[in-house]
């Protein structure tokens, strides 16, 4: 799977570790801006009040 | 493929290795690990946003936030004392039996659910520490980047006689109560209202079960008994970064002064500086 989007990247060395790097980078935003925040609401399990379900 | 080149020389017959690799075709249980591997660093970089950059971001927010409140609360007072009112006809009534200067604190009537009504100050959480308390102890309360501290309903407001309970996170979503364990012995707890300014005095820890309601007695774990003091609990969770307990912090009342004769010394300098940034 990686190995074959290792091969997809144009380029040479430099440029391919590059894009890996920006490719990364930019799944980690699109993590942390949407996906993260949307499975906080589903798992949230931080209660800390006392009685309340 | 399997074809044997006689290696002629050491660069050739390494480009020949790579090409062979290259050629290797996908293998189901190599793609299935590689997706194994994935979900295991997503779950990981979760949990890393989750009590890490998320609770900065939002501590941040929820701190900002409170400072704005305090600020506003602090303008409009000094707004209304300097223009030209008729003097208040509702003096207070002096209770002798007051341990401060300024007569018996004044009680605000709880607001709607989720309208912020009070900002909490703990140095011993951090001079930067301010968090803005709201009514009701929904996550939309716990979780909001705006407010972060709930008031319980129906347990007595700033200043009253009784118990006055809220909860917070331990960790995540700000932590408001992330160093709840830390509290020491007369440790200043300081409530910001519209009103004034309601100091407590940190005096002990309790580890409860979730379902302990005990706590939110107006006399703690004594349901039906009459208040006599003003108190104020703390609750959130424990251990940290479990929800198996509630840990509860007690504070009881110190002493109160309106919001026109300014905040406590200690109080003061730490609001001046969140102030200033």
């Amino acid at each position: 799977m990686y190995a074959a989007l290792w091969r997809v990247l144009p380029g040479p060395l430099w440029l391919r570790i590059l894009q890996v790097l920006v490719l990364i980078a930019l799944v980690l935003f699109v993590l942390a801006t949407w996906v993260f925040p949307w499975v906080d609401t589903i798992v949230n399990s931080q209660e800390s009040t006392v009685g309340t379900p | 493929m399997s074809d044997a080149t006689p290696p002629a020389a050491p660069a050739e017959s390494r480009r020949a290795r790579r090409a062979l690799r290259r050629r290797k075709p996908v293998s189901v249980i190599g793609v299935f690990g590689e997706v194994l591997i994935t979900g295991g660093v997503l779950v990981f970089l979760f949990i890393a946003w989750q009590l890490w950059w998320n609770d900065l971001v939002v501590a941040g927010e929820q701190s900002s936030a409170a400072n704005q409140i305090s600020q506003q609360w602090i303008d409009d007072a000094q707004a209304a004392s300097s223009t030209p009112t008729p003097t208040p006809t509702n003096t207070p009534t002096a209770a002798p039996a007051q341990p401060s200067g300024f007569g018996t604190p004044v009680v605000a009537v709880a607001p709607a659910e989720a309208q912020p009504f009070a900002v909490l100050y703990v140095p011993r959480y951090g001079a930067a520490y301010s968090r803005t308390i709201a009514e009701g102890v929904g996550l939309n309360v716990l979780n909001s980047p705006r407010l972060g501290i709930g008031h319980y309903p129906g347990t007595q407001m700033p200043g009253e006689v009784g118990n006055f309970v809220v909860a917070a996170h331990r960790s995540a979503n700000g932590g408001g109560m992330h160093l709840i364990n830390e509290l020491q012995l007369g440790d200043p707890i300081f409530v910001q209202t519209a009103d004034g300014y309601y100091t407590y005095r940190f005096r002990d820890l309790e580890y409860v079960q979730p379902t302990d309601v005990g706590v939110l007695a107006a006399v703690p774990h004594a349901p039906g008994a009459t208040a006599t003091d003003r108190i104020i609990t703390l609750t959130s969770c424990n251990p940290l970064y479990s929800t198996a307990e509630r840990i509860i912090a007690y504070g009881v009342f110190d002493s109160w002064q309106p919001i026109s004769a300014g905040p406590p010394a200690e109080l003061a300098a730490i609001i001046a500086a969140q102030a200033a940034g």
